[in-house]
């Protein structure tokens, strides 16, 4: 959810001017000049599969609704006061935040030392941005799969072999010891997505024009300098870019819980979204999952709306 | 400095970020059941059920064999995946108008699924025609099948939990006469034929799921307990709490006392408890009966017995099978006909049934001899009369609300992160939240 899908205004058609910039009375434009008429199919399909099931979501979050769409009545704001008086929506809450908090440094410090790594190895440039970006591209449930029966059984598993193999014989529960869940759905997202931040960061590497570095090598700037004074400050607002896309996406989580953990062990990995799936999904409760989804929903739309505050200010500060 | 794609990226992850949030609760369309046609003459049979794994290949057989026998209904049966998602699906397909002519359905979870809204009754007259009558069942199974005096589900079988033993490591115990296991009265007795076991494998003596996704084990375990000990934990008609502490703590505390002293597994999931019973090291696996066939299928020496009397009396946890008419609003004719023709052949077929380890409800066959020949499955047949079931509640009964959410709070007195007198107040306060919620399905008498 970003300012541009959320907060821009409807595109006001401008109004048609006459040469002294003054008002047109009576001037009849075209009726490709709006362009509403090029962007009415994309609107269209927005207005069914977005505005509509928004505003309709809202609707339900006052009702008493079922899942099978009968005999919901409007209770008002009874759904809200009791989510907000409810463990669990805290926990699970806590649990998308603690997730997010865990897998965005990471993905972003790694993403980012990938990058660098990729750039200064120019030898089979291509297999790196492949191998790293390769993951990416597969499936949720086929990740989630891998994991779960190759790599992260107690014993047999890739990881716990691993281990053993330098001496170390573990037999940890990796999905089902409440110390290590979490960690382990962390690892999984990371070896997952981070070639997503990989690519961002290697474009916007590439982007530094060289002639900087060059200056900086005459005036005897050394390697860590160059790093230090030109690299990261002028990766700064991909930075910004990443760590909110990276937010974003990390408070999604719900794939990876549902098929590794299912929440599990003791509730203790159970995302917010899954709270709502469970509430409405299972407990045909969807009127109460809808002003769970509405307040999860308010998270997500301040967590959107800092990215372009911070882009702002940092381009008022460049200015001056 | 950012290539367009970057803006369009963001704005496809917001969009996405809106509609995981809120989205995916928007417009529900109910899924159609699949509209093919019935050959010239035939009448279509729609039939949905979660029967998968040994259970799936069993029923598929018996499918076959009724299509054989009856040329003139075109059946055509759907499999979905057991537990909340196939409640979900059935609901929705009965909201939609678009039910299939037959379903099945956990007795259990009637009073959650708005009969008399989502259900049709079951015509007896028809059923007695075709030769299922009320004194044909248990009666208090039958009645659980009853709403507002109308009889919304036939049940099928009871399935309940069960006690698994190998019988090597408790003939090397000493736990054995005769072939058989000794029998064993009291929590006392157990917890030492649990370290007989111990002593003469080295392994914990009983395994059984103790956590995982949606691990319902654990409730199984207490419920089962807990219900030798004489309690509920709901009145009668299912609308107030009636935990009894004292009795709760007793089977939790000895439950946890038998973690402790390492004769059972700590932690593991429900493949793995199948894994480790099936290592051949360990004398007892408490499940449901219906892992039988993959137990049979390994060659593994090992037999069946009820649940013994730990706390008082032999009872324990199970729910049954059942067969329900989902709504439809043009209910009547020769579908709905072959709706009750199938229901009564499968109840007089059900020794098949029985094959999977499930004891069939239909009176008649418990004293068919082929029955009586399927060994262990018979053996524990006299279960029928102990069996207890959920009080009737909107959030009881297979793969519900309670039934998670419970064994999520039992699973973690195993695994040792909670404490009995913990679970026991976790456990009540979240009954007492599923008490206050009102039913989201309210049928016809409720």
């Amino acid at each position: 959810m970003t300012s541009t899908t959320a907060t821009a205004p409807a595109p006001v058609a401008k109004r048609a001017q006459d040469a002294a910039g003054r008002p047109a009375r009576g001037v009849r434009r075209k009726w490709t000049e709006h362009g509403l008429v090029f962007v009415a199919p994309f609107f269209l399909v927005y207005a069914m599969f977005l505005v509509w099931p928004l505003i309709s979501g809202l609707g339900m979050s006052l009702t008493s609704e079922n899942i099978t769409g009968s005999g919901g009545e409007f209770i008002g704001l009874d759904n809200y006061a009791e989510a907000v008086r409810d463990p669990d929506v805290w926990s699970s809450l806590w649990n998308t935040v603690w997730f997010t908090v865990l897998s965005t440094v990471p993905l972003v410090v790694v993403g980012l030392g990938l990058a660098l790594l990729a750039h200064q190895l120019s030898v089979v440039q291509w297999l790196w941005r492949l191998s790293w970006f390769a993951p990416f591209l597969l499936p949720s449930g086929v990740v989630c799969l891998l994991f779960l029966n190759m790599i992260l059984p107690s014993d047999f598993g890739l990881a716990d072999q691993m281990l053993s193999a330098v001496g170390l014989t573990p037999e940890i529960g990796w999905l089902t010891d409440e110390r290590y869940a979490m960690l382990s759905i962390v690892a999984t997202t990371l070896w997952w997505t981070v070639g997503f931040n990989f690519l961002l960061y290697l474009a916007a590497l590439q982007a530094i024009p060289v002639h900087l570095y060059e200056a900086a090598e005459l005036d005897g700037a050394g390697a860590g300098k160059r790093l230090l004074h030109i690299t990261l400050p002028l990766l700064a607002r991909t930075t910004v870019l990443v760590v909110v896309l990276q937010v974003l996406a990390s408070l999604k989580i719900f794939d990876q819980v549902y098929i590794m953990t299912g929440g599990g062990p003791d509730e203790s990995t159970r995302p917010i979204l899954q709270y709502v799936y469970q509430q409405g999904f299972t407990g045909y409760r969807i009127g109460y999952a809808s002003a769970v989804s509405y307040i999860f929903f308010a998270l997500i739309l301040t967590v959107s709306l800092v990215q372009p505050l911070l882009s702002r200010r940092r381009a008022e500060e460049a200015a001056k | 400095m950012q290539p367009p794609l970057l803006s369009r990226r963001r704005a496809l992850a917001g969009g996405a970020g809106v509609l995981a949030a809120a989205g995916a609760l928007g417009s529900l369309t109910g899924c159609a059941a699949p509209a093919t046609a019935a050959g010239p003459g035939q009448t279509l049979l729609r039939f949905w059920h979660l029967f998968g794994g040994g259970d799936g290949v069993t029923m598929q057989g018996m499918l076959d064999d009724f299509r054989t026998g009856h040329p003139d209904i075109a059946l055509e049966a759907s499999t979905l995946q057991w537990g909340a998602p196939y409640y979900t699906k059935l609901g929705m397909a009965g909201a939609g108008g678009r039910a299939p002519e037959l379903a099945a359905l956990h007795l259990a979870r009637l009073a959650g699924f708005a009969p008399g809204r989502l259900l049709d009754p079951f015509d007896l007259d028809l059923l007695a025609e075709h030769g299922v009558r009320e004194q044909d069942f248990p009666p208090d199974i039958w009645r659980r099948g009853q709403v507002g005096g109308k009889q919304y589900a036939v049940p099928l079988d009871t399935h309940p939990f069960v006690l698994y033993y190998q019988t090597e490591v408790c003939e090397k115990a000493g736990l054995m006469a005769g072939g058989r296991l000794k029998p064993i009265s009291g929590a006392d007795e157990f917890a030492d034929a649990l370290r007989a076991a111990k002593k003469a494998t080295g392994q914990p003596g009983l395994v059984t799921e103790t956590l995982g996704p949606d691990c319902i084990t654990p409730w199984r375990l207490f419920s089962s307990f807990y219900a030798q000990t004489g309690g509920t934990v709901l009145s009668e008609d299912g609308k107030r709490l009636a935990l009894d502490d004292a009795k709760a703590l007793r089977v939790l505390e000895y439950l946890a006392r038998l973690v402790e002293e390492g004769l059972m597994v700590r932690r593991v999931d429900y493949a793995g408890s199948i894994g480790v019973f099936n290592g051949g090291k360990t004398a007892f696996h408490l499940n449901g009966e219906w892992e039988i066939t993959t137990f049979k299928t390994t060659g593994l020496p090992f037999s069946m017995t009820r649940i013994p009397a730990l706390f008082g009396t032999a009872a324990t946890q199970a729910d049954c099978h059942a067969f329900v008419l989902p709504h439809q609003d043009d209910r009547g004719g020769a579908p709905n006909e072959a709706a009750h023709t199938l229901t009564a052949w499968m109840l007089q077929n059900s020794v098949a049934w029985a094959q999977g380890g499930h004891v069939p409800a239909y009176l008649p066959v418990l004293d068919d001899p082929a029955y009586l020949d399927l060994k262990p499955q018979s053996a524990y047949r006299a279960v029928i009369d102990d069996v207890a079931l959920d009080e009737p509640a909107w959030f009881a009964g297979s793969a519900s609300r309670m039934w998670i959410e419970l064994g999520a709070v039992f699973s973690g007195v195993l695994t040792g992160s909670r404490s009995p007198r913990e679970a026991l107040n976790e456990a009540r306060a979240r009954l007492r939240t599923l008490l206050d919620t009102r039913n989201p399905l309210p049928g016809a008498a409720s």
